[in-house]
């Protein structure tokens, strides 16, 4: 991210060798072995092109030393074939590889500006006075890196704070104090949403895509933890009160999916379809995603009726659990044969 | 309109993200026809829903699938049409206020998945690629889990149900920039480079990820594809305007009493949402809002009626966006909050072109003075037209979106500026205007 003139960000740490952090710091890190390189190839045999598995790399490499040290930006570099400049170009670019050393935990607070107005920045301005360490910056027993942060995508549950990035939702500044106090104290509070707090090089792990967990049943017992979704499901709980739900579908596969074999639903007429060629790839495709965009892009070519009747009352509930249960906590996959996240990535491409 | 729960209608169910969850509440019942269809019938199909993009700029899904060259029947394919071709989901959700792909993909990732190979398999594709918000790392987890599954099952690999069809899913994690939900700069990101946007021309439909043809679509219009596909295009349309139908996921969020995910027909008013949920917090009014997040120009009161779809909001002088409904009231400071949001995109901007870099960083510094008391009354000029030296010149639509909340915050809340000037830069412009200092912090 571009750095603001005079901002920290700005001082041109490149996380090469010209890299601040002192050598006596360096010296403490755990070295990366060859079996770093092991699982830095795995992540390369994931991809077509090797370069794409640059980002998780660099997740790797901090996974083992809790930051992009000289020694990560170089393996990633022999790895790669890169030069050390070209991978330190990356790794200054995001946000999430750190280039100072970090605590053992990371604690984000969101302070953009719906969290801000709800407490995220009074919630900030405690801890940072409780830590004594403002922005990006570690407590001096190496518990805590602080960070204020950009909107997390997860409004409805504002203010959050995040640990490691998992969510610590609808928080005040008592509860973060609190939840700050208990990571000092070494204990790990159970996020909001799932899976058990682990630690900042367990998660730099799991972006890797590998495993934090020691084994299958842990890996599996994290992807279903229970959590508080309340916010995620009030629509959905609000429709099964009021008794309100989608149109029908039409087509003879309507109900239960059991019958293995559906059905084709509705077959559009006319033909393939296939058209324009590049020209029409145009201008408009440039709209396409971006997070801002002229809305009203281009208008399909809607030939079709549109049809009367939305509302109607049920029939569709049935499948779903009532309101106020939540999800269980059973762990227990689907017929024992659940491949997790466990040592397995995506399979080469041939 | 009322609630019309699809795409969330499993969210509920326990261990919705699990397969047999997925599979017992009609999972991978729509694959199972596409495979039996032509690619080239799915294109058509999703063409003649008028499914249009939810990532925020609505092109028309169907058409964005047509624009991969593919071979002709009897010809020696040349060209792009004979590359690889790549399908790239935008899970990089990041845009403030914007919280309904990490939801979904929590709650039910195999509708993703499911639609995700479809859609490959509509655009010939043998490689798919989540590209999830690196922080985002408990969507990150059950996704992860959820193409596990989906390969132990046979929906993904070599020979997919049987039908010939091999289709590999990669779930990539990117690692905190924004920019990299611009789909250009995606791509750059997933090659393994600085999140930058690439010029356009040539169009990621031609020259894509490594060169080839690519389709970029965000999660909620792909977890849509399987509901098209088993419901049919004609039902589709039963959801709201002609123009953009559907279900839509709106996300809800700040003063209003119960926040979150309401799922509704395309066209559904802000009145109607904030009905839904409970309305604005006691004793106190709606002052703006977001249609569709951040760098969507805000609404006001006065919007409270306008149909939430593509061209109708367009229409009325924003954007649909996200359809992330940020609220805010009287007690909210529009400066503040256009402030905070000008930071975000500063700190966002990748530097590439100098409109965006330079310009949203004197925004910023414009902005902070007004803000602490410090403006003059040539300030709100000079924020007209650095605004009016982005839109449109920058290099991608980070820039034009940053502009959004400035303009649009001066053009239904001048005053609230004039406000905070200093008694003699008030008189400078006639005024003389007094409001209680709110801010953030309060």
């Amino acid at each position: 991210m571009s750095a603001l003139p005079g901002s920290p960000e700005g001082t041109a740490i490149t996380g090469l060798d010209s890299s601040p952090v002192d050598a006596a710091a360096l010296a403490e890190l755990p070295p990366l072995t060859e079996q770093t390189r092991v699982e830095a190839r795995e992540i390369i045999g994931r991809y077509p092109v090797a370069r794409s598995a640059l980002l998780p790399m660099l997740h790797l490499v901090q996974s083992y030393q809790g930051f992009v040290t000289p020694e990560g930006v170089a393996l990633c570099a022999e790895e790669l074939g890169l030069t050390k400049a070209e991978v330190g170009a990356v790794a200054t670019f995001y946000t999430m590889y750190k280039r100072r050393p970090t605590g053992r935990h990371l604690v984000s607070v969101c302070t953009n500006t719906l969290c801000a107005v709800l407490g995220g920045q009074r919630i900030m301005d405690a801890l940072s006075a409780d830590l004594g360490v403002h922005h990006d910056e570690t407590t001096a027993d190496g518990s805590i890196t602080l960070e204020h942060a950009e909107c997390l995508a997860a409004c409805d549950y504002a203010p959050v704070v995040t640990v490691d990035y998992e969510f610590y939702d609808q928080q005040d500044v008592d509860s973060a104090r609190e939840l700050v106090a208990a990571l000092r104290r070494g204990e790990k509070p159970t996020p909001t949403r799932g899976a058990p707090l682990t630690d900042f090089r367990g998660i730099s792990r799991q972006l890797a895509g590998f495993s934090q967990h020691p084994d299958a049943a842990a890996a599996a017992a994290a992807v279903d933890a229970p959590g508080n979704y309340e916010p995620t499901l009030r629509g959905l709980r609000l429709a099964a009160e009021r008794g309100e739900s989608a149109p029908p579908m039409r087509g003879p596969e309507r109900e239960p999916a059991d019958a293995g074999e559906p059905r084709e639903t509705v077959r559009p007429s006319g033909g393939t379809g296939e058209s324009p060629g590049q020209e029409a790839a145009d201008a408009r495709v440039a709209a396409a995603d971006t997070p801002a965009e002229k809305a009203g892009a281009a208008g399909s070519h809607p030939d079709a009726p549109e049809p009367a009747g939305r509302r109607l009352p049920d029939g569709r509930k049935g499948t779903d659990t009532p309101a106020g249960q939540e999800p269980g906590t059973s762990g227990q996959g689907p017929g024992g044969s659940a491949r997790t996240i466990e040592g397995r990535g995506p399979k080469r491409r041939k | 309109m009322p609630l019309t729960p699809v795409l969330t209608t499993r969210w509920a169910a326990d261990q919705s993200w699990r397969l047999s969850t997925y599979e017992r509440l009609d999972g991978y019942a729509a694959l199972r026809t596409a495979l039996s269809m032509a690619p080239g019938e799915l294109v058509t199909m999703v063409k003649d829903s008028g499914l249009r993009g939810r990532g925020g700029a609505g092109f028309p899904t169907g058409m964005k699938w047509s624009f991969i060259p593919q071979p002709k029947p009897g010809e020696e394919p040349t060209g792009p049409a004979a590359m690889p071709k790549y399908l790239v989901v935008n899970a990089d959700e990041g845009e403030p206020g914007t919280c309904k792909d990490l939801p979904l993909m929590m709650a039910d990732p195999h509708s993703l998945i499911e639609g995700v190979i479809i859609s490959a398999y509509a655009i010939r594709s043998h490689l798919a690629v989540i590209y999830v918000r690196g922080e985002a790392v408990h969507a990150h987890r059950r996704l992860m889990n959820a193409v596990g599954e989906a390969y132990a099952a046979g929906y993904l690999g070599t020979d997919i149900l049987g039908s010939g069809y091999d289709l590999e899913l990669i779930v990539h994690a990117g690692a905190g920039a924004y920019i990299c939900g611009e789909e250009t700069a995606l791509l750059d990101s997933l090659e393994g480079y600085r999140g930058q946007p690439r010029l356009k021309p040539p169009f990621p439909a031609v020259a894509g990820l490594y060169g080839a043809p690519t389709v970029i679509n965000n999660v909620e219009t792909l977890a849509s594809v399987p509901f098209v596909v088993r419901g049919g295009a004609q039902w589709f349309k039963d959801f709201g305007p002609e123009k953009s139908p559907g279900p839509k996921i709106y996300s809800l969020s700040g003063r209003v009493v119960r926040p979150g995910q309401y799922e509704a027909p395309m066209g559904t008013t802000m009145r109607e949402l904030l009905e839904m949920a409970g309305g604005v917090r006691p004793g106190h009014q709606l002052k703006f809002w977001t249609p569709g997040g951040s760098s969507t120009p805000y609404f006001t009161d006065e919007h409270l009626d306008v149909p939430l779809d593509f061209d109708s909001v367009a229409a009325a002088g924003s954007m649909l966006g996200t359809t992330a409904l940020m609220v805010f009231d009287e007690t909210d400071s529009i400066v503040e909050a256009t402030l905070r949001f000008t930071e975000f995109y500063a700190h966002e901007s990748c530097g590439k072109c100098t409109p965006c870099r330079e310009g949203t960083y004197w925004l910023v510094q414009i902005l902070e003075r007004i803000a602490h008391g410090r403006g003059t009354a040539q300030d709100l000029d000079i924020l007209v037209d650095t605004c009016d030296n982005i839109l449109g010149r920058s290099f991608c639509a980070l820039g034009d979106g940053a502009t959004s909340c400035i303009t649009s915050s001066l053009k239904y809340f001048k005053d609230d500026y004039v406000a905070l000037l200093p008694p003699e830069e008030q008189s400078r412009l006639g005024r003389s205007l007094h409001i209680e200092p709110v801010g953030v912090a309060s």
